[in-house]
């Protein structure tokens, strides 16, 4: 699904340059939940931004799903991220005078899907993270579980081939983190190709792969025993 | 430009707009009073316009006096001071040497320049008033607006001489009763009985005149008062499109020939030119109307700078909202076209709003003045102008848009989503 080859990044700060990756190589298969841990630093965000096509590469290569992205311009990343990818921020980032469902449709929205049917769907994934009751409300009536659930059905709504999720439980207490990863697992069970960039062990330890980044090189790549959320979970 | 007409991006707009209400209140706010104030402006120009136009409607435009006064210079063995004495000959001359003329009309009157006014009396009734000697030609020059029944002089009246007479309302309020036909109705004038052919109504119309004025015909008035072939003065209208200024020396001069007068004595023939003081009334209201247009456009152009202004902060307030937009799949042609588009239908409704407001102004403004002594009437904005600044406004609203629309897209969903 996801395929890097010798990916280097480096940023100019002032007169320095500050080179964040180091020749990264990996792949991602279809339906894997892969965690990518690093202390902060190692290069683990820019990673993710890599891959969201938020930010793009120095040098090296990048496929997603066969396609390679590279050169793209802003109305083409766009277009892929769309199409692509659906992310989960650590500050959740809804639109605060827009209501549950209208958060979860408006990738829709950019998708060109009408607006009857950007509703049902929206529903329907709002169901789905257990949230329907809710779909009249804005953000700041929602607590920050619910939030970020909101938000990760607003990434499931447009149907992408990755989810990117950046530190999907930082902001949140840890038996919220655990009802949200719980949530995550249950969208890898689908088999849904998820990507979630944490520093917390124990949340990394719920997925089924761990990268382990260190001053912009992997240091370890291993498949771990995963850990089900939903034992935590009253 | 499909998505102007698609429906989902002005649901997006909507709901963008209706649910930040303050910021929409307040962008809203700046552009009304722009074209409010456009509105008002040039809806009370237009209205002291048409109420200089309605003052000068009892009078042709382009019409002029000319009256004889005393020579200044001696001329071919004449003395000087000597009294010009106009005649009806003289309006032959002018009217066949003189192509710009339209029309000349002779007058003369009892009551204003030293002569008594005409003494009339019905049954007991009396009065004195100003009498006028007319030709019919005077009404093409000074119209006059006659009530139902009744008429003015006409041709017939002055090739016979007849005894007739058309009155004023405040001649006929003291001579008739108030139910009483005036038309056909006898009265005397210096003791000599006149019919009344009809009655003129009062215009205020800058020259001399009241509503007690008596017409007659300048055939009677000569032979009652024995004037001769004498003429008081001369009205003359000039063509529409000729140069009064112009017209005006020339029939100077030609009077000058005519009557043996030097041709640099300017004192011998007086003249008032009505023409010259119309058009400088038209361009002192011409020039209201440029400066009100100025303001209503400096201040339309305010107000929308005022909506770049508040859609740059909001911008800048959105930066997230935008990146988190972006991220999502909003390409920047959409971003930026999504703020224009606010930009522009802001403007719209603002502009729209400030229309109907000024309208309701001008409607006030029109019904205060409407019993006041002010040459003020039918304020109104002409529809061109409307569009016009209805275009501008779209415009102006599309470019300023443009900035901060420019300044979402610049910046990178990346850096949008950082900020915190």
């Amino acid at each position: 699904m996801i395929e890097i080859k010798d990916l280097h990044k480096s940023y100019k700060m002032g007169s320095n340059s500050l080179h964040v990756l180091k020749g990264l190589n990996f792949s991602i298969a279809e339906g894997e939940l892969v965690a990518i841990m690093g202390s902060s630093g190692s290069g683990k965000s820019t990673l993710l931004n890599i891959l969201g096509m938020l930010d793009e590469a120095d040098s090296g290569t990048y496929d997603l799903d066969g396609v390679p992205i590279k050169n793209l311009n802003e109305t083409k990343a766009a277009k892929y991220r769309n199409r692509f990818l659906g992310f989960i921020f650590q500050s959740f980032n809804l639109i605060n005078y827009k209501s549950a469902m209208e958060n979860v449709a408006l990738p829709l929205y950019y998708q060109k899907v009408p607006r009857k049917e950007r509703e049902e769907k929206a529903l329907k994934y709002l169901a789905q993270v257990g949230l329907k009751e809710w779909a009249g409300h804005l953000p700041n009536e929602l607590s920050g579980g619910q939030k970020q659930r909101v938000a990760i059905a607003r990434a499931l709504a447009a149907e992408p081939k990755v989810l990117m999720a950046d530190e999907p439980t930082g902001a949140l207490d840890s038996k919220t983190s655990y009802e949200v990863m719980d949530l995550i697992q249950k969208i890898n069970d689908e088999g849904n190709t998820i990507l979630v960039v944490t520093h917390e062990e124990d949340i990394a330890h719920m997925c089924k792969r761990i990268v382990h980044l260190k001053d912009g090189v992997i240091v370890e790549d291993k498949k771990v025993e995963q850990v089900r959320a939903a034992q935590y979970v009253k | 430009m499909n998505f102007i007409f698609d429906r989902n991006t002005w649901q997006e707009i909507f709901g963008s707009i209706s649910k930040n209400k303050i910021r929409t209140v307040i962008t809203v706010v700046g552009v009304l009073w722009g074209i409010f104030i456009y509105i008002a402006l040039s809806g009370a120009a237009k209205g002291m316009d048409n109420g200089f136009e309605s003052m000068f409607e009892s009078i042709a435009r382009n019409s002029m006096f000319v009256w004889g006064q005393n020579t200044s210079m001696p001329n071919e063995g004449y003395k000087t001071g000597r009294q010009m004495q106009l005649k009806l000959d003289d309006a032959v001359m002018i009217q066949n040497r003189i192509p710009e003329v339209e029309f000349i009309a002779p007058r003369n009157v009892r009551g204003f320049f030293g002569t008594p006014p005409a003494n009339i009396g019905r049954n007991n009734k009396t009065g004195s008033y100003s009498l006028f000697g007319d030709f019919p030609a005077f009404t093409k020059i000074a119209p006059k607006k006659i009530y139902d029944g009744g008429r003015f002089i006409n041709d017939e009246d002055i090739a016979q001489s007849r005894k007739v007479a058309v009155i004023g309302e405040r001649t006929q309020k003291e001579l008739f009763d108030k139910d009483e036909n005036p038309i056909g109705g006898y009265f005397k004038i210096d003791d000599v009985y006149f019919q009344v052919i009809g009655v003129h109504k009062y215009e205020p119309s800058g020259g001399f005149g009241g509503d007690g004025d008596i017409f007659i015909p300048f055939s009677t008035f000569k032979k009652l008062y024995n004037t001769g072939d004498n003429v008081g003065w001369f009205s003359i209208a000039a063509y529409d499109n000729v140069d009064v200024i112009k017209v005006e020396e020339n029939i100077k001069s030609l009077l000058k020939n005519l009557h043996h007068v030097h041709p640099d004595d300017d004192r011998a023939f007086g003249s008032f030119n009505l023409g010259e003081q119309f058009n400088k009334i038209v361009g002192f209201a011409d020039g209201i109307t440029f400066l009100s247009l100025i303001v209503g456009i400096a201040t339309i152009l305010a107000g929308v700078i005022g909506i770049g202004n508040i859609l740059l902060i909001s911008v800048k307030e959105r930066t997230k909202e935008l990146g988190v937009r972006r991220a999502l799949g909003a390409t920047p042609a959409e971003v930026r076209n999504q703020i224009i588009l606010e930009s522009v239908f802001l403007t719209v409704i603002a502009g729209i709003m400030g229309i109907i407001l000024g309208a309701l102004a001008l409607a006030g403004i029109s019904s205060a003045t409407q019993d006041i002594d002010f040459p003020y009437t039918n304020p109104t904005v002409p529809i061109p102008y409307v569009i016009g600044a209805l275009v501008i406004m779209v415009v102006l609203g599309t470019l300023i848009g443009l900035i901060p629309a420019q300044r979402a897209v610049s910046i990178k969903p990346i850096d949008a989503l950082r900020e915190e």
